[in-house]
């Protein structure tokens, strides 16, 4: 009887945040699963000619954009993700290792988290400019020319690699965060019992530290993946809503940023499905990555 | 190998640049093959000294010498020293094997050796059935001896035990420390270890050195200590129960408590402290020494004695009899004490008179 009674109040409790995840969450998705099933669906009078079950994935399989959101997409999730875990890894070792400045440093790697990814996105696009960038200018002292990394006509590869350092940078502040805390927590008796075992400092920090800090990093992991596989604002920051730099539109479109655009067209009939379609492809990707994700950490992660 | 401790001093600097003197100019030789026990209250700088010997703590000044080797510049991974931490710490996502293991990868010995010697180790230490298990899955006492052969399979010249047994529930700490006695004989390895148990240093070592405040208060033959102390501190650290101790004085080549008559004893008239081990007693007919005796605890075939202080009725003594003498409580009895029982330090120094 007791269990009862609280049961009620307990879904009394949850009620005001199931209405607000229910408004805003849950007919949402219900609502792109119907898109996606529908013929021509418009979106000023909500019509449709009837049920399709694969003409909108067909469709966008088949579209360029798609595929070249897809390309990009992947590529920025499988070189930023591992590059910036990494190089995160290292800089955490070595700040949570220095005792002068640390306080310091810490407080600049982790500035990014705090700034407007729009912004910065700005002013790295700038520190690439062709002409007065610090980039150019730095690999002008050993004698490489002038590269056009994101100005007019520059090539798909060029601005590739330049978003790909930005988002790599981007996206250290948070796993710096996280790894430094989690290292503060590793017993230092483990370091000194390794260093009387004389163990090497490579061996240290492969036999000791990654292990011991296995579950930050599969927790990093599968949130950059899935932060990744979302990349948008990053795209924005440096090229704009042209996606792309000057005179190449579009060559650095993202999953996310075809869905967006699709509501630029939504006058057209079809177009939410569309993005309906793309945004459930999306899902289904990241949701196999996390799984994959999942069954490494059983066998690697030490809790 | 013998290793010699010249005029090692530690001192400590808070950010407030105040300075703690943790380790004061100690002095001592521990001779080669010998479990060797460091033994003083907390904060007497015993892990200090522990931790200066294996390299991981620098010595403010003063030497380390193994052998004729002055090793004090040298860092520990090249002292060729093993170190049992007090709570071990194994790597907790390591099997048994591979903790015992990782010291023989460090120094890229081969893989089919090492696990033979690894094997061998855990044998010796009787965890050979647990190689697969991780420490989690091990008891404390399983977990001490994993600790044990990590530190002792790379062969090293000395073995470090900080605080070996506290971690241990006391049945467990008897066994094991029977076990770290048979394993150092067997291995002949110089063994130093730390503790505040005195019971426990005194049961295992060979030799023990007493600290107190950094300072060396005594070293020798732990029976050799505990018989003849050098003065008051060493003589309340020992034993247990603990010495009593009197106020008294020596009169005329005599020793007295209050009125009582204890014993003859050859110095200056002088007030003085008396300290009596409590089974320094024996009941007699006719003594000076008269007692009240307020309980009696009888464990096998001792019997406690609790009995009202001479310089402070509120305090009390303890003696300890054969259980044979039946005594009651509520019983009037009269003492004589053994003069080797007996030890007199100056009032004020603490110093053996």
């Amino acid at each position: 009887m007791l269990e009862d009674q609280s049961n009620v109040k307990a879904w009394f409790y949850l009620l005001p945040a199931l209405i607000l995840l229910g408004i805003f969450i849950f007919y949402p998705i219900v609502n792109a699963v119907f898109l996606v099933f529908v013929d021509n669906y418009n979106y000023q009078t909500g019509t449709y000619d009837g049920f399709t079950l694969l003409d909108n994935f067909r469709y966008v399989l088949s579209d360029n954009n798609f595929r070249m959101a897809m390309l990009n997409t992947m590529l920025i999730t499988f070189v930023s993700v591992p590059l910036s875990v990494i190089i995160a890894l290292l800089i955490s070792v070595w700040l949570n290792a220095i005792k002068r400045m640390q306080g310091f440093f810490q407080t600049v790697f982790f500035l990014p988290y705090v700034t407007n990814a729009i912004a910065i996105g700005m002013a790295f696009a700038f520190m690439f400019n062709r002409r007065y960038g610090l980039i150019n200018w730095f690999i002008g002292l050993f004698g490489i020319e002038p590269v056009n990394w994101v100005g007019m006509g520059a090539s798909w590869g060029n601005a590739m690699i330049a978003l790909i350092i930005y988002i790599t940078w981007l996206t250290l502040a948070f796993k710096i965060l996280v790894f430094l805390s989690g290292l503060q927590g590793i017993d230092k008796q483990y370091y000194e019992a390794a260093r009387v075992d004389s163990a090497s400092k490579s061996r240290v920090f492969l036999k000791i530290t990654v292990p011991l800090l296995s579950p930050m990093i599969m927790y990093i992991t599968v949130t950059s993946f899935i932060g990744a596989f979302k990349t948008y604002t990053e795209v924005i920051g440096m090229f704009g809503e042209r996606l792309g730099p000057p005179g190449n539109d579009r060559a650095m479109i993202t999953v996310v940023a075809l869905v967006y655009r699709a509501l630029d067209r939504s006058g057209v009939p079809g177009a939410l499905s569309e993005a309906a379609a793309a945004s459930l492809i999306l899902f289904a990707i990241t949701l196999v990555f996390t799984f994959i994700n999942m069954q490494v950490s059983k066998k690697r992660v030490h809790y | 190998m013998e290793i010699t401790l010249e005029n090692l001093t530690k001192v400590f600097q808070s950010k407030k640049e105040e300075e703690t003197v943790a380790v004061d100019n100690l002095d001592i030789t521990i001779p080669s093959g010998k479990l060797f026990g460091l033994l003083g209250p907390s904060g007497c700088g015993k892990s200090t000294t522990l931790y200066m010997i294996s390299g991981l703590l620098r010595p403010t000044t003063g030497k380390i010498w193994f052998g004729n080797e002055d090793v004090t510049p040298v860092p520990p991974e090249e002292r060729g020293i093993g170190l049992v931490f007090q709570n071990y710490a194994l790597y907790p996502h390591m099997t048994v094997r591979q903790n015992i293991m990782f010291p023989l990868e460090n120094v890229k010995m081969d893989k089919q050796e090492g696990l033979e010697k690894a094997q061998e180790i855990a044998d010796l230490v009787g965890i050979g059935h647990l190689m697969n298990r991780k420490p989690k899955q091990l008891s404390g006492g399983q977990q001490q001896r994993v600790a044990i052969a990590r530190a002792l399979v790379k062969s090293p010249r000395v073995l470090l035990l900080d605080e070996p047994l506290s971690n241990l529930d006391a049945r467990l700490r008897l066994q094991t420390r029977e076990e770290i006695k048979r394993i150092q004989r067997e291995t002949g390895i110089t063994t130093i270890f730390v503790t505040h148990d005195q019971e426990e240093a005194m049961s295992i070592s060979d030799e023990i050195v007493v600290l107190r405040e950094g300072v060396t208060q005594q070293v020798g033959v732990p029976q050799k200590v505990y018989d003849n102390p050098n003065n008051l501190f060493v003589a309340k650290f020992l034993g247990t129960p603990p010495i009593n101790v009197f106020d008294g004085r020596v009169e005329n080549g005599k020793l007295y408590i209050g009125d009582a008559d204890i014993a003859n004893y050859d110095a200056p008239d002088q007030e003085v402290t008396i300290g009596i081990r409590p089974e320094g007693f024996k009941i007699v007919e006719r003594s000076s020494f008269k007692v009240d005796v307020d309980l009696v605890e009888t464990i096998g075939r001792d019997t406690t004695l609790i009995i009202p202080h001479p310089n402070d009725e509120t305090q009390s003594f303890r003696a300890i009899v054969d259980s044979e003498y039946g005594v009651q409580p509520g019983d009037k009895l009269k003492f004589n004490v053994k003069p080797s029982k007996i030890h007199v330090f100056n009032k004020e120094t603490g110093e053996l008179v």
